[in-house]
Parts: structure tokens; C-alpha cells; sequence
């Protein structure tokens, strides 16, 4: 950020709305906010879109994990009421490896890599509702994620049966448990089309309410599913994070058959909500940083102004403005931040209780919860399973080694989507974890069960001809390691901050984040009041073109 | 969608397939698309099916706009139509008719008249023009045009699909573009018949390999297995590929495809298009093709009015002659002394037997067959044996209906004892079914020779059968709360007792038995079908073994102890196993609840029938006895008849209105009203030779109906337990 080249001075110079970061939740926020006819002006320190949600190429992936441990400089102006900000990382024990490097550089430019990986989305997220109800669906093409799969330490990955034609085409299941799973969805079936049309006196309640209450898992015992089912249940289709069999030891994290049902229901009706997607998941074509980038577009064109490489250096209290990196002042009577965003210790130590209180979303303080996600990215020769470019593979807790506290959940992701080149793949893993070590071990784990790592060139016909399994395996071509924050976002009246990136797989927690924000900013005023001018392109090719 | 309704209700034999895919679309949505005034012309009921008429699409209500629009298409259509009708009448095939006529189709692809016309059309230029290839190639190629778009517009259309056949079988367009443009219509809707059909046609013309087509119906399942369109296909496919048995064993093949259907069936139990194809599964494993000799009367080694040792008779005094029965396992065709059956004997005058088909009138197949052989009592020949040798299948010529022949062949050998004339008293006595019976002794071997109990159809290659319904029997024991398991599990538990020996067998009909009476309880709607299979695992039981059998099985004093068999008290309300008991001339099934009695006919040795107490509702019902040339004692007392004048739900019966016959015999001529009142009554009556009849309990029953069965049975002595003054 040191390079900051003299920028034109801003014109207005007062906003309804500051927005600082252009990560999913806050991206929501500016196109919802200038929607609704809002002045937005939306800054981004960086010299890209995404914040902690943007798909980069190697180079700057590698800088931006290790760039932004570093604090910018504190500006030396002191006013009496300014309050300098600093930004904290998000980022630890970053640990990068390039095994060929030559290979790299060949490609470069053809990477676009998520920060915030593995993260695909369901096909009835509520983040797809947003797109098509804000109409930056036009921006981005999705494509399905092809199969998904649980494995086990033993390498060998099964197909999550997770729909009819799945179930009966599946070879690992036995007749019997076919038929298990299948009831058991059924029923969940039959309850949702029951609870759909809950004032109807004559529908027959197919789950009692002391079922809906209960754990999940007892439920899933209950209709007498075996462990196999159980587990794709729970960590295939759920996709929980933490063991649900031991449930003394962490009964915070036990799922209610409530919203089991409720993550099923997701499941189900993503599978069947778009003609041309296959399955239940999909990805946005050139990486995750599309959707941001969609949501800012969309923003733009509703009027939001944008600034990239534009960070905030200070808050000027009794302005009620901030001064930017460029020395201008800027008002608006409302501030969100980016979640990595906190007053710099200096100003800390001057501020008064009552300024603690306004500020206190900028107040760094212990983080409440500790835990922290473990996230891997892999570039890869080959591919996980063969002819298979784009999956799901879920690691349950246990079934790679006895301590696996969380389940470890890949994502690979093929050049069809334009995230890398063709034969190579990307492999995103994460882990939720409370300490660094405990989630890199268990993602360094998944690795080793689904990769080959690379051998120096005289061995390795030795180790070919030995173990003919391992042919078939990927070869690591470059690697990153890092465990991440979770940091949740916080309504502050004045000052508020958005979420950092969570554990899950979809954005579905960080939406429901962004839409609460977004009503205490905005009163009632409906988050993208229907506006959809359906102009339905023609379908070219197998992406897929979410269309309502 | 009139159209297709009125076709479907006129056709009788194609309504289940037809409404198996009806079924599943709304078809009262395509009614509702089309809200055209009633008075259009009958032919020109209109259908649209533009927006896609596809499987699973929920109805959409109708603006009032799009109700409008579609008032101005009708009156369109209509001014269309009348000039195209005055084009057909005077039989103009100009350029501009013809048009006319495709502008027609490709509103309303339901026009079949219009495709007639141009199937006339097209006769016409190749009448004149037939050796300018290129123009009647054209011609062709614009007939294909105009199908295609009228199936765009609504791939259902009967017209458009036989259309197009009738030009391709013209022979000169190609045929590479069919398949094609099936995987479109395919692709749209999978299960779509129309497509499916076409396909069978197109493949047959273009000689694609059924093993390709197989594939295709793999995938097909694959992409979803509830498409009982590709089922079938497949069923088709593979019973012509079995048949020609190159490379495609039975053995091999079908547990493969127990495999495959298992997937569908367990994956989800609620869906019929793999129930159905398991079935016809079971019965590719049961079944076999060829024709079999069940069993036959006298059996192998068996003695006929043996009276020394044992006390039978059989009481065929009155004609000199005694039934020899062959009882297949399939309706078969061509038995006939001059070449497939040959009799060699000691009795005079049987060098030319007639064989008799045991059914209807007509009907030249029957699973019974039947031959008088005569004997001259007058003779002196006290106690003399008569050898019988009876030879089947040593030249081909017995046939199934399916066309398969009957090869393994047969010889049969039993004596005949001919005695004097056996008094004739009993006869003229009243028959009581109350007592005079003996109860049989079990240890007589004289029951191992009559009944022909057991005999093994040993097959050649019966050993994959047993297992693979073996397997079959294990898995469905797993699948306990559906229904259709249960009964899939009591068909599979049934084709084991009949394929495998029978140390088993009395436990297999226990489970069966349970089984059904598990599904009654459960499935009330299939009552009746679960009872009468019942009946016929219960008489199965009965007669699987002789010790079962003795239990029912008396002595008869009164009627030179002739065989009866008491089947009474056990609520069957189906006939079935007879061709165990041939043998049987007395018979109760009282107390039961028979509506009918067909199965019967198969006992030619039948003379005394006890029917009382049952649920008989018509003489109609009583319509297989007319072949038991022997019966003499019917009680068909306390049963339903002349509560519904005619019984139509459940036989096809004759009517008055299919034969007139009875207006020239005597007894018509004589009191037709009566005829016309009873003529169920007639037709069965005046073919038995009764001595004996009870037909008190009846609402038929009272005077005018007892002078009238004096007219039409002269011979009756008895009637309703009352002498008859003669």
C-alpha cells in the first residue's frame, strides 16, 4: 500500500453509507443500500474485490496472506478526535510451499484462486435468492459441482446417494440400506410438504415435536439408519462440522433434528431448482471473488461509488467523517467495517469510556469463541477420482485418524471453471479447529489420504512400480497452509463491522448476517425490493444460468 | 385431448397400457387448454399440446385473454377445415390443396382425416409419376417435414406418429435421421409411448443390434428408473434376444437382471415400473415355453373297475365308453389320433378316437383334452383285461397358442377291466351328500395310481431357476412392510413349490397361506384378488401330497363307491389344481364361496356336483359344466342366481342377442317367453343329461322356474329332493 498514487479528490464528499471492504457481506450491503436509493461509498484498501472472499492468482494469494499481518503505517496527524485505525490479520501460521516452480510461472496468469475456500453453494441458498432477487445473476455463471463423495483414511471415496437416481445407481449401498435411505428421505419429504401447508387441520404430523427437539443424531438412530448412512447423513448432505456421535464432549455443537431437517430440506430442494444443474452444489465460473464482484456491480450501477486501494486510516469523531489514505475527509453518518479492522493501540489508550462505547466494534478485544478454520489449498496434477473434474469429498470426524475432532471438507475444482489450467486442479480443504496445530494437522491429513507427494526424480519410478494405487493419485504441484479467524460481525449503531469468512461451505450464515445489518442500517426497508427485469439469456453450453 | 380420450375408451385392449402413462400426466389440464364450442366438428376436436404436454407438469389456470385467443383460433380452424373437407371431397391434390391441408395439420396435428388425405395425395403423384425418383423422394422428404413439425407441436398425436410410418415403409426415404429425432422427443419426455413405439418400428427397419437397443434402455433406466416405458422395452427386447439364445442364456441373464430390478425395487418400494418388471422376471423363471403334459386319466400303470382289488368304477356304462384326459400346462393345439397321439389297444372300434378340445366353442386350443374310448359290454368278456397304450408327442404336431412345440414325448400304459353291466339302481335313488360316505383308507395304494401326484417336470436347466428364486425368497424376506413385498414374497414362495421337490412344500403353502391372509387384512381394495389366490395355495396344499389329499377323500356306498372328494367349509372362492384330480367323481364344494365354476370341465369323470352354498349369480357362471358329459347329480341350492339378471361383473357370458338358435329348436319354439326369461338358464341346462338338481335357496327358484327346467331337462327325476311324477 506504500505505492498509493496521488488520487483525485472525491466528489460528494458526504454518503448515507461508508462501507470499508468489499467482502461478500458488506458487497450485499452496498448494492442493497444504494438499491433501496441510499448514497453509498464503497472502499476497498486493497487493489482488488473480495477482501477476505476474492479469487486471486498465486502471487498476490501469497501476498495478501502474508502482506496483511502487517500494520499500514498510523498516520501522524493527531488531531484531538481523530482515532487511528490499523488493520489486524486475519491470517496465521501461513505456510506456502511451491514444489514446481517453472510450471507456475508458465501458468500465472491462469489462476484465480479462493481465499476462502473450499466454498461452493447450494442451488436454494439464500445467497442465489439475493442474486436473482438483486439481479446480479447476470454477472456470473455458474456451473454444477459434479459429484460428492465421503472418504476415509483408507483413500477409497464413496458417492453421497443423495437422491433417488443416486441411491439406485449407487454401488456401495446394500439393498437394504437403499431402502433405508430412500424411507428416510422420503419421510423427511413427507414432513416438509406437511409443514408447508401447517394450518391445514387434517395434516398428519409425520414427526412429533419431542422428535423435532431431540439431537439429530438420536433421530437418525431412531429410524434405524446404520452408522455408514448416519455418517453421509450428517457430514455428506448436513454438512456438520463436528462429531454428533460424542455428544458429552461437545454439546454446544449438537445439531436438533429441527434444523437437520432443515439442512436437508436445503439439500432436496437445491438438487431439483434449476433444469440444468445436476447436483445440489454450485460454483461460480472464475472463482468465489465473483459473487462480491457481482453484488458491487450491481451496486455500481444502483449508484455506489468505488474506490480500490483506498484504505481508511482514521475516524474523525467529532466530524462524524472518516479520513481516508489520501489525506481527504469524507462524512456519512454511518460507518461499516471490514472485520479486520481495529483502532490503533495508541488512540486506544486516550479514548474515553463513552468513545469505547461508540467505537467498541473497533475496540480489538479477546475474541469470545476460539475457534479458529484450518484452510489448505492444493494445485494438483490429476484428479481426486477419476473422470471426475469437479467435487465434494467430506472427511467425517474419526474417519482419518482416531483424534479428528471436525470433519475435513475438500473441494476440487477443475480448469471447466476457470480456476486453473487444464489437467491441473485446485483442491480446497478446511478443518474447524481450536488450535493451529489441531487443524493443520487434520487438513495435512486429508492431503496425504488424496495426494501424492512429490518425490525426488530417482526414486520415483521405484515408488511406481511398487504401488500401482498411487499412479493414480495427484501429484502436489504447490501448496498452502494457514488457520484463519472467525471474526462475527457486529451492529454498532454508528460503527458497525461485517463477518469475516465462517467455517461452512456455503455463505448461508454470513447472509443472514448481512441482512440483519443491513435491516438495522436501513429500518424496514425491504433488502431488494423485487426489481428483476427478467431478460433470460439463452442457454449456451452446460453452465448454468440461474434464471428465476 | 378428445380425441385421444374417445380412442382410448374405443379400444379396449390398449386402455391399461394407455392409462398407465395417462396416468401421470394431467390430462385434465389438456382438456382445460382447449376450451373450443361443443358443436365443432367430431373429427376436429382440437389438440394442442404446445407448451410441452410432459409427464409431471402442473395445470395452470386460463386467463381470460388466452380464452379469447383461443375463441379466434377455433373460428380460424373452422373456415380452414370447410375449405380443406370441399378440397377432399372433390379430390383435388394441387399444390395449394395440399397445403391447405399442412397448414391444417400444423394447428391441429389431430386432424387424422387430413393425414389421410394426404396419404392419398401422395398415392396420387406416385401413381403418375413413380419412375422420377427425385420427385418422389421429394414428396416423401415434405411428408416427414410435416410430421416433425406437427409433432413439435403435440408429440402425441396417433396421426403424425402412423403417418410418418406409412411413409417410411414407402421404403424411400432414409432412415438415419430417425433416431435422431427420436432422442429429442426422448429427451423431452422419456416415458412418452408414442416415441417408444416408433422406435421399436424404426429399429426393426433399420436393423439396429437389440444388444444396442438394451444399452439404450439401460441408460435410459439409469437417467431414471421409474420410466416403465424403457422397463418394457427392455422386457421386449430381451425375450426375442433369449429366444434366439445366442449368447444370451437364460441362466446368465436373468439373475443379472434380478440384479439390476433389485436396485429399482429396494431404492424405492413405491414405485410399480420395477415391481412389474420383477414379475415378468419370475415369470421368465417359471415359465417355461415349451408345452408340458401336466397329468392324464387313467395315469401311467393305472386299472380301470378294477373290482378285486380295489372298489372303483367309473360310471360310464350308459354310453359303452370311458374319457381318456390329457391335461397340459399350457392351451395347446394339434392333439389328434391321426398324427400326434397314438393309442394302441385291444378294445375294438377305437382305430379312429376323436381328441376334443375342452372349451369353448370354436376353439381349436385347450390346456384339456379329451377322447371316448369305447368298449362292448354285450360281449362275453367277464373279467376281462384290456391293455391301453397311449402315445403322445412322437411326431410334431401339439402346439402352444404361442406357437412353441411340444417335444418331450409321452407314452402312457394302464389296463381295463371290462365287467357285465354293472345294476343300474343307484341311478334311479336320490343322491344324499349327508351320508353313505367311507372314510378312505389312507395306506391304500389305490390312490398313488389314480392321482398323478408329483410328477416332475424335471426341466433340463431347473437348477439356476431354483436357485435364483432361492435368492429371491431371501431378499424379500427383508423388505417386511410393503405390501407388494409381501405378495411379491407369496408369489416367489408359490413358484418355489411348484419348481422344487416337495419334501418343503407343506411349509411353503403355510407361509403362502398366512401371507394372503395378512394382505386381506391390510389391503382391503385387493380383496377379492388376494382371496382367490388363496384358494388356489390352498388347494395346491391340499393336493400336494397324498396324505393332504386322503384327508378329504371318501368312499361313496350309495354310488358304487365312487370317489368323492369333499372340498366343502373352506371359503374358496377359486377353482384350482384340478389337474390332480382327474379321478374325482363325486364332488362337494359346499359351503364355500365359488362364483363360478370354470375349471371344472378339466373333471371329465365328474357325476355328482355339490355347489350349495356358494355365491353362484347365474347359470352363466355354471358354464364349464356344459363339457362334463358325465354329470348326473347338480345342487346348486342357496346360492344367488336370478338376483341379477345377467351376471356381468364378472364373466363375458353368451347373450340371446349372439344366438338365435334357440328360436328353432323345440322347446323355444314351444315357450319362448320362457327362453327369453331364463335363457342363462337354457343354455346350461339343456346341455346336461340331469337326473338330480337342487335349486331351492335361489331367487330364481318357485314354479313357473321348476316347470320350465321339466321342459327343458326331460330326463330329471329329481328336483329339490322331490321325485318327479313321470
Amino acid at each position: 500500500m506504500s505505492d498509493l498514487l496521488p488520487y483525485p479528490p472525491l466528489d460528494p464528499t458526504t454518503y448515507d453509507l461508508i462501507i470499508v471492504g468489499t467482502g461478500v457481506p458488506s458487497s450485499i450491503l452496498a448494492a442493497g443500500a444504494s438499491s433501496s436509493g441510499s448514497s453509498v461509498l464503497h472502499l476497498d484498501p486493497n487493489p482488488f474485490y473480495g477482501s477476505h472472499f476474492a479469487s486471486l492468482s498465486l502471487p498476490d494469494l501469497t501476498s495478501f496472506l502474508n502482506s496483511n499481518s502487517l500494520s499500514p503505517p498510523p498516520s501522524n496527524t493527531h488531531d484531538f478526535l481523530s482515532v487511528d485505525l490499523v488493520n489486524r490479520s486475519l491470517y496465521s501460521s501461513v505456510e506456502i510451499s511451491t514444489f514446481e516452480p517453472e510450471t507456475l510461472e508458465q501458468h500465472s496468469r491462469t489462476f484465480n484462486i479462493d481465499l476462502c475456500g473450499p466454498r461452493a453453494v447450494f442451488c436454494a441458498d439464500e445467497s442465489i435468492n439475493l442474486m436473482l432477487k438483486s439481479g446480479s445473476n447476470s454477472y456470473v455463471e455458474f456451473k454444477s459441482v459434479d459429484a460428492s463423495f465421503v472418504g476415509d483414511s483408507s483413500g477409497e471415496l464413496r458417492n453421497v446417494p443423495d437422491s433417488r437416481g443416486a441411491i439406485f445407481k449407487d454401488k456401495g449401498l446394500t439393498l437394504l440400506e437403499k431402502n433405508q435411505l430412500m424411507k428416510f428421505f422420503k419421510l423427511v419429504q413427507t414432513h416438509l410438504a406437511s409443514s408447508s401447508t401447517e394450518h391445514d387441520e387434517t395434516a398428519v404430523k409425520v414427526m412429533s415435536e419431542e422428535d423435532m427437539e431431540s439431537p439429530f443424531v438420536e433421530f437418525l438412530s431412531k429410524m434405524r439408519l446404520p452408522q455408514k448412512i448416519k455418517s453421509i447423513i450428517l457430514y455428506g448432505i448436513a454438512m456438520l462440522d463436528h462429531d454428533q456421535d460424542n455428544t458429552e464432549e461437545t454439546c454446544e455443537h449438537v445439531l436438533k433434528t429441527k434444523e437437520g431437517i432443515d439442512r436437508l430440506a436445503l439439500y432436496i430442494t437445491s438438487i431439483s431448482r434449476f433444469s440444468n444443474a445436476h447436483g445440489a452444489l454450485m460454483y461460480p465460473m472464475y472463482g468465489q471473488g465473483e459473487l462480491p464482484q457481482a453484488f458491487c456491480r450491481r451496486a455500481a450501477v444502483k449508484g455506489c461509488v468505488y474506490v480500490l486501494r483506498m484504505p481508511v486510516t482514521a475516524l474523525l469523531l467529532d466530524k462524524a467523517s472518516v479520513r481516508l489514505a489520501s489525506g481527504q475527509e469524507i462524512f456519512s453518518q454511518k460507518l461499516v467495517m471490514d472485520p479486520c479492522v481495529n483502532i490503533g493501540l495508541e488512540s486506544l489508550s486516550s479514548l474515553t469510556d463513552q468513545q469505547k462505547e461508540t467505537l467498541r466494534v473497533l475496540v480489538p478485544k479477546e475474541t469470545s469463541s476460539k475457534e479458529k478454520i484450518a484452510r489448505g489449498i492444493c494445485i494438483i496434477r490429476g484428479s481426486v477420482k477419476a473422470e471426475i473434474s469437479n467435487a465434494l469429498v467430506v472427511f467425517p470426524p474419526k474417519s482419518l485418524f482416531p483424534e479428528q475432532l471436525t470433519a475435513v471438507r475438500v473441494l476440487q475444482l477443475g480448469s471447466g471453471l476457470a480456476v486453473c489450467p487444464p489437467d491441473m486442479h485446485a483442491l480446497y480443504l478446511s478443518t474447524v479447529c481450536g488450535d493451529d496445530n489441531q487443524g493443520k494437522t487434520a487438513v495435512l491429513s486429508a492431503i496425504s489420504t488424496l495426494i501424492r507427494p512429490q518425490v525426488p526424480e530417482d526414486l520415483q519410478t521405484d515408488s511406481i512400480a511398487e504401488n500401482d494405487t498411487a499412479v493414480t493419485k495427484p501429484v502436489v504441484i504447490w501448496r498452502a497452509l494457514y488457520v484463519q479467524e472467525l471474526v462475527k460481525g457486529e451492529f454498532g449503531g454508528e460503527i458497525s463491522s461485517t463477518s469475516s469468512p465462517d467455517g461452512n461451505l456455503n455463505y448461508n450464515e454470513i447472509v443472514e448476517s448481512a441482512m440483519k445489518l443491513y435491516e438495522q442500517l436501513m429500518g424496514n426497508k425491504e433488502l431488494f425490493k423485487e426489481e428483476t427485469e427478467n431478460t433470460a439469456e439463452e442457454d449456451d453450453g452446460d453452465g448454468v444460468e440461474i434464471e428465476d | 385431448m378428445l380425441t385421444l380420450v374417445y380412442s382410448t375408451s374405443s379400444l379396449p385392449g390398449r386402455q391399461s397400457n394407455l392409462s398407465l402413462s395417462l396416468s401421470r400426466i394431467s390430462l385434465l389440464r389438456d382438456l382445460a387448454d382447449q376450451k373450443f364450442e361443443s358443436h365443432t366438428l367430431a373429427y376436429l376436436t382440437f389438440v394442442s399440446y404446445h407448451r410441452g404436454n410432459m409427464h409431471g407438469r402442473p395445470r395452470k389456470a386460463y386467463k381470460p385473454e388466452e380464452e379469447a385467443a383461443s375463441a379466434a383460433k377455433a373460428a380460424k380452424l373452422r373456415s380452414l377445415q370447410n375449405q380443406f373437407m370441399s378440397n377432399h371431397h372433390a379430390k383435388i391434390y394441387t399444390k395449394e390443396a395440399i397445403d391447405l391441408s399442412t397448414k391444417l395439420l400444423e394447428i391441429n396435428p389431430e386432424a387424422y382425416t387430413a393425414w389421410n388425405y394426404r396419404k392419398l395425395a401422395v398415392e396420387d403423384t406416385l401413381s403418375r409419376e413413380e419412375s422420377n425418383q427425385d420427385l418422389v423422394k421429394s414428396v416423401l422428404d415434405e411428408e416427414l417435414k410435416v410430421v416433425e413439425s406437427a409433432l413439435r407441436q403435440n408429440f402425441k398425436s396417433y396421426g403424425a406418429w402412423h403417418h410418418r410410418k406409412w411413409v417410411l415403409s414407402k421404403g424411400h426415404s432414409s432412415v438415419g435421421n430417425e433416431l435422431r429425432l427420436l432422442d429429442k422427443f426422448q429427451t423431452l419426455d422419456s416415458r412418452n409411448f408414442h416415441a417408444w413405439n416408433y422406435r421399436r418400428f424404426v429399429v426393426e427397419l433399420t436393423n439396429r443390434s437389440k444388444e444396442d437397443e438394451l444399452k439404450y434402455t439401460e441408460d435410459m433406466i439409469s437417467k431414471d428408473f421409474s420410466n416403465y416405458s424403457a422397463w418394457h422395452n427392455r422386457s421386449v427386447l430381451l425375450s426375442s434376444l433369449l429366444a434366439k439364445a445366442e449368447g444370451f442364456m437364460p441362466n446368465e441373464k436373468i439373475p443379472d437382471e434380478y440384479q439390476l430390478v433389485h436396485d429399482a425395487i429396494f431404492t424405492d418400494e413405491d414405485d410399480q415400473s420395477g415391481w412389474f418388471y420383477h414379475l415378468w422376471l419370475l415369470d421368465q423363471t417359471v415359465n417355461v415355453e415349451t408345452p408340458l403334459l401336466t397329468s392324464s386319466w387313467p395315469s401311467h400303470a393305472g386299472c380301470l373297475n378294477d373290482s378285486s382289488s380295489s372298489k372303483l368304477t367309473t360310471s360310464c356304462s350308459e354310453s359303452g365308453s370311458f374319457p381318456l384326459i390329457l391335461y397340459f400346462n399350457q392351451a395347446v393345439g394339434g392333439v389328434s389320433s391321426s398324427s400326434t397321439v397314438t393309442i394302441d389297444t385291444e378294445l375294438k372300434g377305437n382305430e379312429d378316437v376323436v381328441w376334443e378340445p375342452v372349451s369353448k366353442k370354436n376353439s381349436h386350443v385347450s390346456c384339456v383334452w379329451v377322447a371316448r374310448l369305447k368298449y362292448i359290454s354285450s360281449e362275453p368278456c367277464f373279467g376281462k383285461e384290456y391293455k391301453v397304450k397311449v402315445k403322445i408327442g412322437n411326431s410334431p404336431g401339439i402346439v402352444s397358442s404361442r406357437g412353441c412345440n411340444f417335444s418331450a414325448s409321452y407314452e402312457f400304459v394302464f389296463t381295463a377291466h371290462v365287467h357285465d353291466t354293472v345294476e343300474e339302481s343307484s341311478q334311479e335313488g336320490i343322491v344324499s351328500w349327508t351320508d353313505g360316505f367311507d372314510i378312505w383308507d389312507a395306506e391304500s395304494k389305490d390312490l398313488n395310481a389314480l392321482a398323478t401326484l408329483d410328477r416332475s417336470n424335471a426341466q433340463m436347466d431347473s437348477k439356476w431357476r431354483q436357485e435364483a428364486i432361492a435368492e429371491e425368497i431371501d431378499l424379500f424376506r427383508e423388505l417386511p412392510d410393503s405390501k407388494i413385498g409381501k405378495l411379491t414374497l407369496a408369489r416367489l414362495l408359490m413358484a418355489k413349490a411348484m419348481i422344487s421337490d416337495d419334501a418343503v412344500k407343506g411349509v411353503h403353502y403355510n407361509e403362502i397361506l398366512e401371507l394372503y391372509k395378512d394382505l386381506m387384512a391390510l389391503d382391503s381394495s385387493h380383496y377379492q384378488y388376494y382371496k382367490d389366490v388363496h384358494s388356489v395355495a390352498l388347494l395346491r396344499k391340499v393336493t400336494s401330497s397324498t396324505e393332504d389329499l386322503s384327508g378329504h377323500l371318501f368312499r361313496c356306498r350309495n354310488m358304487n363307491n365312487s370317489v368323492c372328494l369333499r372340498l366343502n367349509n373352506l371359503s374358496l372362492s377359486r377353482i384350482a389344481s384340478v389337474e390332480k384330480l382327474l379321478f374325482v367323481q363325486m364332488l362337494d364344494l359346499s359351503h364355500n364361496e365359488l362364483h363360478s365354476t370354470e375349471g371344472l370341465e378339466g373333471m371329465q369323470l365328474l357325476s355328482c356336483l355339490n355347489l350349495s352354498h356358494n355365491r353362484i349369480r347365474s347359470f352363466s357362471a355354471l358354464d364349464s359344466l356344459r363339457h362334463l358329459k358325465q354329470l348326473r347329480v347338480l345342487d346348486v341350492s342357496h346360492n344367488h342366481i336370478g338376483e341379477h339378471s345377467v351376471d356381468t361383473t364378472r364373466y363375458l357370458c353368451s347373450s340371446p342377442l349372439f344366438n338365435s338358435e334357440w328360436t328353432r329348436d323345440e322347446v323355444g319354439r314351444q315357450m319362448p317367453t320362457l327362453v327369453t326369461k331364463y335363457w342363462d338358464a337354457y343354455f346350461v341346462l339343456r346341455d346336461l343329461n340331469l337326473k338330480q338338481l337342487d335349486i331351492t335357496g335361489n331367487v330364481i327358484a318357485g314354479d313357473v322356474f321348476s316347470s320350465f327346467v321339466l321342459r327343458v331337462v326331460p330326463k330329471l327325476v329329481w328336483l329339490d329332493g322331490k321325485k318327479l311324477e313321470i
